[in-house]
């Protein structure tokens, strides 16, 4: 078992031309370190020991050796030199946006991702779905606090500042989910805030647009063998049909409601669901509702319309971005939960 | 706390009032360093608490909220209640006047002054401890902080207020430094500890005012609404981090600086050799110092800020590399023809050698701008920065501690438990940190109450590492707890040191020498005759 998680830990992937240019870079610096690393501590255990007291070596008064020293200021100034001009040039690399990159607009809030398409107007959250070998750049602005926008497999990353855009882009060229982190801390549910890259053949992202629905795409970099077994766990899943509620819990992960709303009752940033269905609820304002089907679809759909007691208005509104078939197996869901 | 006949700084008045007012520079720096060694205690619970927590990836032992607040809790109370103050404050004030061969540092009742404003600082940041607690992190970034409902307020001013405690410090040591050093001892002749300290020094007076005046800006910000760092009223939160920046890179070093002192110092004297290049090392203290101040935004390469400001930040950081490998160099080749001895203070110096390598290479990926998009705010800079502070700082101070034991307390530390002590230490943090340099690399975000599965074993390893260190620290304490009630009474010099605090008894005298010490020579003059 912890073999399998020893593995499944290297499973980042270069999903770029820029990744692998900065694996070159990080890989030569990997080399110099442990070159480096060998030398000094290397030297200082050889030194220690073959000069311990009560060796045979006769002592020396030495102070300094100016040859030696200006040796050692001149060549790691050289290297230094080296490494900021080879980062620097990646780095320009890294930010320049090629001018046909297609453009999503993401805006962060606490805590999830909104993705916006200028050609479409489409809008979704936590996942935003590119074509490969077409450079994107997303766009990014904040509507509350700090955020940073991390895709590891293409190696960039950006903060997300309230009061001004921001950018990144990549070019896709491994299809499949890459993962993507809020890497600035944010508040309560920072570690939950996750999206994905989904990255389609430019067909699959064609037919996405006309709206086909690609919902389990496997991760990027997994092996043949690898998307195949998970392709039959999916196909064994898929003859025993999910339950409403089971479609409707896989939902809240999806689009981050878990990130506010537990289901075991501890309280976040949300209530949580759990007992929620069919109970009373008491309103910032001391009125009392029940927790009824309306209740719920309005909460989801115009959430600042009812406060519950003891929280902040500060969910977004989820209107548009949720079918009626995601909201009715979401329903379900929460009404499991008891 | 010694029984040794000899009138001393620790029988020359007695009763808890005698200290707590006292202008003794030694008994100052005996309470800075208990009240160091408290916090350390405090933050490291808390660090082993966030360890706990990241055993497994989701929910171990507490919420998210409440996790929020132990990393704060753990980097606040690390860096400012901590790090900065423990060896200027314990080690430096202990020490240093005595090096210098003077009776007390230069205003002795300012000095007690800092203390007790540090103790202040001190109280209110924990204060908040007790109420709502703070969930920003130790770099309060805004709008966050404006935001928040945890009582972030009362952490700021405690900030506030032991900075002040640092700059008053730092001023007291320049002047003592600058006009107390005993007859003979021209710069050429002072110890490198006293010119680490007077490098630090400078850095503490000219930084800190710029941390003094961003707090008290993010509290006006907080109570007043000023709009500086605030965007819904147009101010600039970036603004805030170039400010934040700006005292706390500077920061890195006057945590630093001191620990290189001790390690020049301990190095030559368990050698039995001068040091290598003794005028590069202190020069290149002064070098750090100085580019300390110009290299803040490369904290900030992803935050927005131009792509110019990130090419002049990341060249000037290289710069810091240069003088930092002069020093690691000079210390390794000081053991070169000497007759290298393995006590405690040596076997440190040798971690902190091992442990501070690891740290500044991995400073050069993060300086490297396209590698740092990468790594930036992941736990590859937790680790680079660990391996920096607890691995430079902390084995720095440790070396120091067991070096100067016997001068402060009269009383010799047991060896071996120390050694035994010292390898749960160094393997510990190897096993805590350096998987988190591959977690970092894989893209694990730092500040995560939890993570994905395919990151548990490397995360577990980490927490299994941060046991076997508290079984080091705790051994530590047990073992310097005992020494210094009934351990074996020291001799004025026990490791033949050639700097000045070696050449008076141990415990030094209420007024430090009977006589004002001549210096007439270098204090690395260790010329071995036989071998």
């Amino acid at each position: 078992m912890f073999f399998k998680e020893a593995h499944a830990a290297e499973m980042l992937v270069a999903g770029s031309e820029i990744a692998h240019s900065w694996d070159l870079l990080w890989n030569f610096l990997v080399w110099l370190s442990v070159f480096f690393f060998i030398l000094v501590v290397g030297g200082m255990v050889y030194l220690a020991i073959t000069y311990r007291a009560g060796s045979k070596h006769k002592p020396k008064y030495i102070t300094g050796n100016h040859a030696l020293e200006a040796l050692w200021t001149a060549i790691p100034t050289i290297l230094l030199l080296i490494i900021f001009a080879w980062g620097y040039a990646l780095y320009g690399k890294m930010i320049h946006a090629p001018s046909d990159a297609m453009e999503v607009r993401v805006v962060a809030k606490q805590w999830l991702f909104q993705f916006q398409y200028p050609d479409t107007g489409r809008t979704t959250i936590n996942e935003v779905y590119v074509p490969v070998n077409k450079p994107v750049k997303l766009v990014m602005s904040s509507e509350d606090v700090l955020h940073s926008f991390f895709i590891p497999n293409f190696r960039v990353k950006s903060d997300i500042v309230p009061g001004m855009y921001t950018s990144v882009w990549f070019e896709a060229n491994v299809p499949g989910k890459h993962q993507v982190y809020c890497t600035e801390y944010c508040g309560t549910s920072h570690s939950q805030m996750m999206a994905q890259v989904i990255a389609l053949s430019p067909e699959d992202f064609e037919a996405w647009k006309a709206g086909k629905k690609f919902d389990s795409v496997p991760r990027a970099g997994q092996t043949l063998a690898e998307a195949q077994a998970e392709a039959a766990k999916i196909a064994l899943k898929q003859s025993a049909p999910m339950s409403l509620a089971d479609q409707g819990k896989a939902l809240t992960e999806a689009k981050g409601c878990i990130a506010c709303h537990s289901a075991d009752g501890s309280v976040k940033v949300g209530p949580s669901y759990k007992g929620l269905f069919g109970h009373e609820v008491e309103l910032a304002d001391g009125s009392k509702v029940t927790a009824d089907e309306n209740y719920l679809r309005e909460s989801i759909e115009n959430p600042n319309a009812k406060i519950v007691k003891g929280f902040q208005p500060v969910m977004p509104t989820f209107k548009g971005l949720i079918t009626e078939t995601e909201l009715n197996a979401i329903l379900a869901y929460i009404k499991s939960v008891k | 706390m010694t029984t040794s006949s000899h009138s001393n700084y620790l029988n020359h008045s007695k009763g808890l009032w005698s200290w707590l007012s006292t202008l003794d520079h030694k008994r100052i720096g005996l309470m800075y360093l208990f009240t160091t060694l408290t916090f350390f205690l405090v933050g490291g619970i808390f660090a082993l608490l966030i360890r706990l927590e990241l055993f497994t990836p989701g929910q171990t032992i507490m919420d998210p909220n409440t996790y929020n607040r132990m990393f704060t809790y753990h980097g606040a109370i690390m860096v400012f209640l901590v790090i900065i103050p423990a060896i200027p404050g314990a080690l430096g004030n202990f020490i240093m006047p005595i090096m210098l061969g003077a009776k007390d540092v230069a205003f002795p009742r300012l000095n007690l002054a800092s203390y007790w404003i540090y103790v202040a600082g001190a109280v209110f940041a924990t204060s908040a401890l007790f109420l709502k607690g703070a969930d920003t992190g130790w770099t309060f970034y805004t709008p966050y902080s404006i935001r928040t409902n945890s009582t972030v307020i009362l952490v700021l001013t405690g900030a506030f207020i032991a900075g002040f405690s640092s700059i008053l410090t730092g001023l007291n040591f320049i002047v003592t430094i600058h006009k107390l050093r005993a007859p003979g001892q021209s710069w050429s002749r002072l110890p490198l500890f006293v010119w680490a300290l007077y490098a630090t020094s400078i850095v503490q007076v000219l930084a800190t005012p710029v941390l003094a005046i961003t707090l008290l800006l993010l509290m006006m910000e907080r109570l007043l609404g000023i709009g500086i760092f605030d965007p819904k009223l147009g101010g600039d939160p970036v603004l805030f981090q170039h400010f934040f920046w700006f005292y706390s890179h500077p920061a890195v070093y006057i945590m630093a600086l001191p620990g290189f002192g001790i390690i020049s110092e301990v190095i030559p004297v368990f050698s039995r050799k001068p040091i290598f290049g003794y005028k590069a090392i202190a020069y290149s203290s002064f070098g750090i110092a100085l580019i300390a101040f110009i290299v803040w935004g490369h904290h900030m390469y992803v935050s927005g800020q131009s792509e110019l400001a990130n090419f002049v930040f990341s060249l000037l950081t290289m710069a810091v590399a240069v003088p930092t490998g002069i020093k690691v160099f000079s210390w390794v080749a000081t053991m070169y023809r000497g007759q290298v001895r393995f006590e405690a203070p040596m076997l440190y110096a040798l971690g902190f050698l091992e442990l501070f390598t690891v740290g500044g290479l991995t400073g050069v990926f993060l300086a490297t701008l396209a590698v740092d998009v990468h790594l930036t705010a992941t736990y590859f800079v937790v680790a680079h920065f660990h391996y920096v502070m607890v691995g430079g700082t902390i084995m720095a101070l440790l070396a120091g501690l067991h070096y100067w034991f016997p001068k402060m307390s009269g009383r010799m530390y047991p060896e071996k438990p120390a050694a035994i002590a010292f390898w749960f230490i160094l393997v510990g943090f190897n096993v805590t940190f350096f998987p988190q340099f591959i977690l970092g690399a894989q893209g694990m975000p730092r500040r995560y109450w939890g993570y994905l599965p395919e990151f548990t074993l490397l995360n577990q390893i980490s927490t299994f590492g941060s046991w076997l260190l508290a079984v080091g620290f705790v051994y530590i304490a047990i073992y310097l707890w005992k020494a210094m009630r009934n351990g074996p009474v020291a001799t004025a010099n026990p490791w033949s040191g050639l700097t000045l605090e070696w050449q008076t008894s141990s415990p030094p005298p209420h007024d430090n020498f009977a006589n004002t010490p001549v210096v007439t020579q270098w204090p690395y003059e260790y010329r071995v005759e036989k071998a």
